[in-house]
């Protein structure tokens, strides 16, 4: 037996391993996310006012051109749904270049837990504390703009919307390990992800006004089925704009989680290895 | 452009300015691109306002069935086009604070050195100036070509349109350099106050909708804004008929315009070296010069 070992055995501390450690480490990550955020109130208010301009700002131009009232509706879920997207690109995909910048990756690295277990924890914190922002801008923005909704079944939105946030975290863990190569350029490829994805996604407009193919290849980010499937649960012209049939979106989406969730896992152990190969983890080019 | 020069500067308040200025144009371009190679930093610059554009034509085409050719349509496509120099400019002066405080942690070496420090700052703003102004040239060819937006060289009154864009950058950088001061006297999540302020201009600029879409009780906030008159008088002077053809401020000329707007920009430049002057000096006296949060 280890020193260390029957150190922690005499002090009566446990030491967890496998999936008890796992599950300790996720909610470790979590932890801070859901914690952190809520106590640092100005946060609050600009991941709230930020999103409430943008969709105010969308929701004017679409009266300036007489658009009907659902559209208004389409554009406060779409600055909804934009805090989700906006965590997942600066608080899941580019998290390991900050933990790399503020030194703290080596020691992720060092420890004897796994990486996978501290992204789905900061995924699990991030959409616990997302959600409850998204709330508040849907509540706001449905107040502010006289937003009617008709949902025509609870049980396929909740199955719509905890799919596309498995699949929507799933490609943030995904795009992370991929961030773990990066440098300086981090920042900017994020940055870059904005606006293309809201404008490909159909943020503020329903994806069926694009091309077919168009909006089939925009319907590999989970968002763009999330949004679509969702809008034609919760409108009552919603149906007519749909890309797809509901039943259909939920089934991509459930492939689309599959997928990011063992493609994060492969990509992870094989960046990982990749980074420490070419001597990437430690390294802080400003 | 070296020691010698920095020590012959030190008793010349003018020479200190421009050379601090040009110094940190240098050094804002070289941030801002040798993160990559010049064509994906091409690339990056344009793709970002081009999707922005799009967003917004596309819902556009969506409601109006395609009619490029109402009045509506320049309107929203221009304002949004050259609302690009206001995310550029202003917030690009203070986010200049927050890179060199926060992220490469310079800023107190910049204060120590014989440099004229709002210069430096309007300085840093002058590469997204330069990134903003292939923006825009972008997003307006861009409509001109493909969405019939209606700027014909040929009756675009130039004189109007270079002493409006002038007189409207300096503007920008004024504000920049008011919300660069507000910035040293903020430790967390500074980022968010650029952004804040630009987002909620171009909700009450009438940036890409007229004033008289908002609510009454909000438009005089519109109207107290320089930008509202800046985006108007580029308007007009590349779209004549289809800028006058909205009542906001139909009954003020041309001139009556420009005139509010250089007033304003006397009064925010004014302000500003004011309102920085004591930031700086509180942000001296508080320890918040070198201040890092690692958030």
């Amino acid at each position: 037996m280890a020193v260390g070992e029957r150190v922690f055995m005499a002090r009566g501390i446990r030491k967890n391993t496998g999936a008890r450690l796992f599950i300790q480490t996720v909610l470790a990550r979590a932890y801070p996310r859901v914690i952190g955020q809520q106590r640092e109130k100005s946060w609050v208010f600009f991941d709230i006012a930020l999103p409430m301009i943008a969709v105010s700002s969308y929701v004017f131009v679409y009266r300036a051109i007489g658009a009907p009232d659902d559209y208004v509706g389409f554009v406060v879920m779409g600055g909804a749904m934009t805090a989700f997207w906006l965590n997942v690109l600066w608080s899941m995909s580019s998290q390991l270049y900050w933990e790399k910048e503020t030194g703290n990756l080596g020691l992720y690295i060092m420890a004897p837990n796994s990486l996978m277990a501290i992204l789905l924890g900061m995924a699990l914190g991030g959409m616990l504390a997302t959600t409850m922002r998204a709330l508040v801008i849907t509540v706001l923005g449905s107040w502010f703009f006289d937003v009617n909704f008709v949902v025509t079944s609870y049980f396929q939105l909740f199955a719509v919307f905890m799919l596309t946030m498995v699949a929507l975290y799933g490609m943030g863990m995904m795009f992370a390990s991929l961030f773990l190569l990066l440098s300086r350029e981090a920042w900017h490829w994020s940055n870059l992800a904005q606006e293309p994805v809201y404008l490909a996604s159909g943020f503020y407009f329903p994806i069926k006004s694009f091309n077919f193919w168009i909006a089939a290849g925009a319907s590999i980010i989970p968002l763009t089925l999330g949004m679509d499937a969702m809008r034609q649960l919760v409108f009552e012209t919603g149906p007519t704009l749909g890309f797809a049939s509901v039943p259909l979106e939920i089934g991509v989406l459930t492939g689309l989680a599959v997928l990011f969730l063992v493609g994060a896992r492969w990509l992870l152990r094989y960046m990982e290895r990749l980074a420490i190969r070419e001597g990437r983890i430690t390294e802080s080019r400003r | 452009m070296a020691a010698s020069e920095t020590i012959a500067n030190a008793g010349r308040p003018v020479a200190r300015f421009w050379h601090s200025f040009r110094t940190a144009a240098w050094l804002g371009w070289q941030i801002e691109s040798n993160w990559t190679d010049l064509l994906v930093f091409a690339i990056y610059s344009i793709i970002k306002p081009l999707a922005s554009s799009a967003i917004l034509v596309v819902m556009y085409a969506i409601i109006t069935g395609g009619n490029f050719e109402s009045p509506v349509f320049p309107y929203i496509y221009l304002g949004n086009a050259f609302y690009q120099y206001v995310g550029a400019i202003m917030a690009g002066i203070s986010w200049a604070v927050i890179e060199d405080r926060e992220h490469y942690r310079t800023l107190k070496y910049i204060y120590v050195a014989p440099l004229n420090i709002p210069s430096y700052l309007l300085g840093r703003g002058i590469a997204r100036f330069l990134t903003g102004t292939i923006s825009v040239a972008v997003v307006v060819l861009t409509g001109v070509l493909f969405l019939k937006v209606p700027v014909d060289p040929a009756l675009v009154n130039w004189p109007l349109f270079l002493v409006s864009l002038l007189i409207g950058v300096i503007m920008l950088a004024m504000m920049g350099l008011i919300l660069a001061g507000i910035t040293l006297l903020i430790a967390n999540h500074v980022w968010f106050l650029g952004e804040g302020v630009a987002g909620a201009l171009y909700l009450f600029s009438g940036a890409i909708f007229p004033l008289e879409v908002l609510p009454a009780w909000l438009r005089p906030v519109g109207f107290a804004m320089p930008i509202t008159y800046w985006l108007e008088l580029i308007r007009r002077s590349l779209v004549g008929q289809v800028a006058e053809a909205f009542p906001t401020l139909a009954g003020f000329s041309s001139g009556e315009l420009l005139a509010i707007l250089a007033g304003m920009t006397v009064l925010f430049g004014t302000a500003s070296i004011f309102i920085f002057r004591r930031c700086d000096h509180l942000a001296r006296e508080r320890g918040m010069i070198d201040m890092t949060t690692n958030y």
